[in-house]
């Protein structure tokens, strides 16, 4: 079994799916197994993490058809990170689901389609072959339509049109660009484009095809000027679903553009402006559109895109360094954004609203909650030693060797930004008094609920907090793993050797 | 609208239909055809006993809900596809194959499920569809 280790996490997620279809009126057990199984998919991803840090890039080839001509699964360091972060994103996001999401949602098959989104994000992550990661997205474009749409309730609904539109849109031009580099090549394996690429002589051709790549990746993963559909649609569906988005669906795009333009296209002069432009864009647009929002969901909502063009921005620098720190902001925001939606729940769960202006007292009434809130938030501004404050110091260090002042400035702008919204949320939220407001009727607040449900809403976001404190004090670690697979993107060599047993 | 027309020619091409769905099931592979086409011409044969009988009639031939089909085919799907990596340590989904063929239906093999599961699914996700829409109009 120890050759075929990196397919179990789609193998696990595949069954448990399943098995969660047979039960689909049975609402109670589907709770309890969707988060017995997300554990053991934790487990899953923790052995093959342990198992790749400890031996290498695997490479699994599907039907026992030789590379290139098979589809093949490659789980490299940064693919084996990612499938760990998004089983403890999951597991965090099922036992959130459990109570916060209500039952007439959960009748609609909510756990199964969660399992099957979870499935294909790991697809995604551990595909070495381009048109198979275009079908692990049409996976995730359709699991994710399912679970924004589910209650069709009038807002949701006008959000997850615009949702499915923009994306679809996106698989189209990402089609294309496979299209056209398909045929420049000839071949779908990421290794093998990756040698013949080089020897393409018509270049115009090469630029046109990454652009395209940019521009489909770039409106999955909300990157300026394409990112409006998200404010237009994440708030809508309930926070568990929310969270899950935050945390993987734009980081999916990211770990596209990441792989695709360091494996394919890595180098490619003209891009690194193209990218770097997008990236300041991005965070610029991203920081003014949280700071005029008053909506807590809306708020997280802009700072997913502003964090984004941090990413993009590293990845335009092209140097080790940059790289590293790109990994370790992947790491970090991956947790955190997860986190910051699961807050945003449970605040709409104490006080019925995630408006701003109507809120308050929060440290006041839960003064122990509010200690466990705090920890995310300032580790998303990255006040040391939290986790958001050492990638910083890499992409800050990178754009400065790389003499990219514009980015310097794009990235302290976009701190103090995050900084400056964060101490607003805090002062509105928590420490302000509590202004009159209008309870909705038949809304079950948090003090109503028993204790078995209070857990089910503290635990998550507890469980990230601690991996998020272990990002920021064992920093350390994660650097020298952010730095290891830095190399590996770098030297893409290792990659395509696996790959094609040379 | 029920005409006499259509209700004594469905009574022959239902059975045909659903002859014929397994026939291109089992030509599939090699030859054109396989599970998805095979569970189209069957929910075609069950469709066209709706039209003519009432779909409540339908209902009771099929004795259970076809959205059951869906979980059902994903599983013999699945089944096939990690079958060589627990049966005889090879990557996920490689064909496996018995090493005599089997008068009339030919070589079996781990790809044969893997198309029968396809089958149940196509059968049951356009069932599902079809009545639900007319359950609505």
């Amino acid at each position: 079994m120890t050759n075929d280790i990196i397919i179990l996490p789609l193998v696990v997620h595949l069954f448990f799916s399943i098995v969660l279809m047979f039960f689909w009126n049975k609402v109670d057990f589907q709770k309890i197994f969707s988060v017995v199984a997300n554990f053991i998919a934790l487990l899953v991803a923790i052995w093959v993490f342990i198992f790749v840090y400890n031996n290498g890039t695997q490479v699994v080839q599907s039907g026992n058809w030789e590379a290139p001509f098979g589809i093949v699964f490659v789980g490299d360091m940064l693919a084996a990170t990612l499938v760990l972060l998004t089983a403890i994103a999951g597991f965090a996001v099922s036992i959130f689901s459990t109570i916060s999401v209500i039952r007439a949602r959960l009748r609609f098959g909510y756990f199964s389609v969660f399992h099957f989104l979870l499935l294909g994000l790991n697809g995604a992550f551990l595909t070495g072959d381009i048109f198979n990661l275009y079908v692990w997205f049409e996976i995730i474009i359709i699991s994710s339509f399912v679970l924004i749409s589910i209650g069709g309730e009038k807002n949701q609904l006008e959000g997850a049109v615009k949702y499915f539109a923009l994306n679809f849109f996106a698989s189209m031009i990402f089609l294309t660009a496979l299209g056209v580099l398909y045929g420049l090549v000839g071949t779908l394996n990421m290794a093998d484009i990756s040698l013949k690429i080089a020897e393409v002589q018509n270049r115009n051709l090469v630029e046109i095809s990454a652009v395209l790549f940019l521009v489909g990746f770039g409106i999955k993963s909300a990157i300026f000027p394409l990112y409006f559909w998200l404010p237009a649609s994440y708030h809508t569906p309930p926070s568990a679903v929310s969270a899950i988005f935050a945390g993987l669906l734009t980081k999916v795009g990211v770990y596209a553009l990441i792989r695709v333009f360091t494996l394919i296209y890595g180098g490619e002069g003209f891009l690194s402006i193209l990218l770097l432009t997008l990236a300041i864009m991005t965070i610029f647009s991203g920081g003014v559109g949280a700071i005029i929002q008053n909506n807590m969901k809306k708020v997280f909502m802009y700072f997913i895109i502003c964090h984004i063009g941090f990413m993009i921005g590293g990845l335009a620098l092209f140097t080790e360094v940059a790289m590293a720190g790109v990994i370790f902001y992947l790491i970090h925001d991956i947790i955190i954004k997860t986190n910051l939606f699961l807050i945003s729940g449970l605040i709409y769960r104490i006080k019925g609203t995630t408006n701003m202006k109507k809120l308050g007292g929060l440290y006041a009434n839960y003064p122990k909650l509010s200690l466990l809130l705090a920890i995310p938030l300032f580790s998303l501004i990255g006040i040391p030693p939290l986790s958001g404050y050492w990638p910083k110091i890499s992409l800050i260090l990178a754009s400065f060797n790389a003499e990219e002042y514009w980015f310097f400035g794009a990235l302290i702008f976009g701190s103090l930004i995050t900084l400056i919204v964060i101490a607003k949320l805090w002062s509105e939220v928590f420490w302000k008094d509590q202004p009159k407001i209008n309870f909705p009727e038949k809304f079950i607040y948090f003090d109503q609920l028993r204790i078995g449900q209070k857990f089910t809403f503290i635990f998550p976001i507890a469980f990230l907090t601690f991996v998020t404190l272990y990002i920021g004090f064992g920093a350390e670690h994660i650097q020298q793993l952010s730095q290891r697979i830095a190399s590996e993107l770098i030297n893409n060599e290792l990659y395509i050797d696996a790959v094609l047993k040379r | 609208m029920r005409t006499l027309i259509l209700k004594s020619a469905s009574s022959y091409l239902i059975p045909v239909l659903l002859i014929f769905s397994v026939f291109i099931l089992l030509r599939g592979h090699y030859l054109p055809g396989g599970g998805f086409v095979g569970g189209l011409v069957a929910a075609i044969a069950f469709v066209l006993d709706a039209f003519s009988n009432g779909l409540e009639k339908t209902k009771t031939i099929l004795k259970i809900h076809p959205g059951f089909l869906m979980p059902l085919g994903l599983l013999v799907a699945f089944l096939s596809g990690i079958s060589p990596m627990v049966f005889s340590d090879l990557p996920f989904m490689t064909g496996i194959w018995a090493e005599n063929p089997i008068p009339v239906i030919g070589a079996i093999g781990s790809a044969l499920f893997f198309d029968l599961g396809v089958y149940l699914v196509v059968i049951g996700a356009a069932l599902t569809i079809i009545f639900t829409i007319s359950e609505s109009a």
